[in-house]
């Protein structure tokens, strides 16, 4: 069952999320934190094929409760993450006449 | 380096595939490719929301792509699942106020954590009942393993982020709780766990060391957060936001599916990150959050408050001094989100600016709960998010500021981070407030912060408090500025 060809895609894929995350920059560390967790909850694929496996009342009932987990984090997990990146939003109009122009700011590259 | 081998390791491709077979497994290198795509959009504020669209798009490819697994033989259990964690995800996502943000993720450990313990038990389960004809299938020792890690990692991740989430609503003390003999009983518990993980490997048919191992990680997740303060939560919820990453990656090891391994893995290394991060904004090692019980010992702290005076303010001079100012830094902290007088700092920002002034906001790493919880809460808060600055990004331009303006930050402004070694937060990275021309503090009252360490820029000579509650002032500093 444990192939070592899954071993190569848990470290490829944790070495392209730390690409990935280390890019981030720290203003969207809550959003990358739910939305981690959003993606993370593709455990419901598991899920769904052991609840619906029928091998029996206990593992159906289990995996029903998992479904429900998971199901809950796809959900919720995906709309928080959107209503959260939908507040980041640069400054409408330039500083006021009289203010410091804002310094340009770095786009964490 | 995007392109994930999903499909490589499908398994069952070297045989005959069935198209259905092959078109899940498109769906699934659909849905990896899409959450890797999703999570590099999070790289720029602009980009990041069609980015996690697209990712939730993967999803439901994934999701759809599964309801066709030839395993799966009925359904109504599915769709009473899907219904009640809809009905239960629905409000989690849309009414779940921003300044909450701490616990409700550290609760959506717990579902996620749970959904992996959960499948693991039920594939142990299934594994050791028996056919029709009598026989068992059965464990081999490496898929035991995989079910072992899975369940380990699931359960301690379930009490575990249930202990956080309770602390950060304040169901639970926020201060460590310690008991003699912490240590060795933590200790005794893992150790057990463990050897327990070890004999199942060799022998998987155990059914009694199966659960009792679950027990025991169970027990681990509670004994693991009780001796961790409320303020060390955002070390604890990225840690057991890799957990659970972890529980779902050996999940996937343990049914042969490589999109949950490649998720699981992502999520494990973006929590571990995060922690590892958290961990240097505070200067301590990730030994010392979780087993340090931070706060205890403060009697030893070589300089205390007696003798010195800080000085008040009134919200009248206070508001005199931000209206003339030129330059003005404001320094959020836990006590704004309390508070929740984020749309009153954003309103008494937006006058300064009308008056000329230029304002700019200072976030500490660790400011708040959790990672980035300031950020999100300025945006709500309608603050453009060209306006927050990151640590590095602006301790330099503190000693040309007129006004600093701390509104519920302690620690992460406490001086004594530079200048004493004796101190509990000494050699962590602070924002150097002290060095502007004038700070006014708005704080409660002279109670120490949460660690419970005596803060010396209350006492500077240019440091003026502001007492009473963050939203209070800061709806009186509005009304004041506004009459100027």
């Amino acid at each position: 069952m444990l192939e070592i060809v899954e071993i190569y895609v848990f470290v490829l894929a944790g070495f392209v999320g730390y690409q990935v995350i280390t890019r981030v920059p720290p203003l969207l560390h809550t959003p990358l934190m739910s939305a981690t967790n959003a993606m993370s909850a593709i455990s419901l694929v598991g899920s769904l094929v052991v609840a619906g496996s029928g091998h029996g009342t206990v593992a159906s009932v289990l995996g029903c409760v998992a479904v429900a987990c998971a199901m809950t984090n796809v959900v919720g997990g995906f709309i928080i993450t959107d209503r959260m990146l939908k507040m980041f939003r640069r400054a409408a109009a330039p500083p006021p006449a009289g203010a410091a122009p804002a310094a340009p700011r770095k786009d964490n590259e | 380096m995007s392109e994930p081998p999903a499909l490589v390791g499908a398994p069952g491709l070297a045989a005959a595939v069935s198209p259905r077979e092959l078109l899940i497994q498109a769906a699934y290198l659909a849905a990896s490719v899409l959450f890797i795509l999703g999570l590099k959009s999070l790289t720029k504020p602009d980009s990041a929301r069609r980015g996690m669209q697209q990712a939730a798009l993967g999803m439901l490819l994934a999701i759809v792509g599964t309801l066709f697994h030839h395993q799966i033989v009925e359904y109504h259990w599915i769709v009473a699942g899907l219904v009640i964690g809809g009905v239960i995800g629905w409000p989690l996502g849309t009414r779940v106020p921003m300044t909450a943000m701490p616990q409700r993720i550290a609760l959506s450990h717990m579902f996620g954590a749970t959904a992996a313990s959960l499948v693991g038990v039920a594939e142990y389960y299934t594994a050791y009942r028996p056919l029709a004809d009598g026989t068992l299938p059965g464990v081999d020792p490496a898929r035991m393993a995989a079910l072992g890690f899975e369940v380990l990692f699931g359960s301690l991740t379930v009490t575990g982020s249930l202990m956080a989430a309770g602390k950060l609503q304040e169901l639970l003390p926020g201060q460590p709780i310690t008991f003699r003999g912490q240590n060795v009983f933590n200790v005794a518990v893992f150790a057990l766990a463990i050897g327990l993980f070890l004999f199942l490997i060799a022998f998987p048919a155990s059914a009694a060391a199966f659960y009792t191992m679950i027990g025991l990680a169970l027990v681990i997740g509670v004994s693991m957060v009780l001796p961790i303060g409320a303020a060390d939560m955002p070390v604890v919820v990225s840690l057991l936001n890799s957990y659970a990453g972890l529980a779902a990656a050996a999940t996937g090891f343990a049914i042969g599916n490589n999109v949950l391994i490649i998720c699981g893995a992502l999520d494990g290394g973006s929590g571990f990150l995060l922690s590892m991060l958290m961990c240097k904004a505070m200067n301590r090692s990730f030994a010392n959050v979780l087993f340090g019980a931070f706060g205890t010992p403060q009697a030893a702290s070589a300089r205390s408050a007696t003798g010195l005076v800080a000085k008040s303010i009134s919200a009248e001079d206070a508001a005199i001094q931000l209206a003339y100012a030129r330059k003005v830094i404001v320094v959020p902290g836990y006590g704004m989100a309390v508070a929740q007088s984020q749309h009153q700092v954003r309103e008494l920002a937006e006058l300064i600016e009308r008056r000329g002034g230029e304002v700019k906001y200072a976030i500490h790493p660790v400011a708040g709960r959790m990672p980035g919880h300031m950020n999100v809460l300025l945006a709500e808060a309608n603050v453009p998010y060209d306006r927050l600055y990151d640590m590095e990004e602006i301790n330099q331009e503190f000693a040309n500021t007129d006004v600093a303006v701390v509104i519920g930050a302690n620690d992460v402004v406490n001086p004594a981070a530079r200048n004493d070694p004796s101190s509990p937060i000494y050699g962590m990275p602070i924002l150097n407030v002290d060095q502007a021309r004038s700070i006014i503090v708005m704080k409660r009252s002279m109670n120490p912060g949460f660690a419970g360490i005596e803060n010396e820029l209350f006492y500077d000579p240019k440091t003026r408090m502001l007492f009473g509650d963050a939203k209070a002032s800061l709806t009186k500093l509005v009304t004041e500025v506004k009459a100027l």
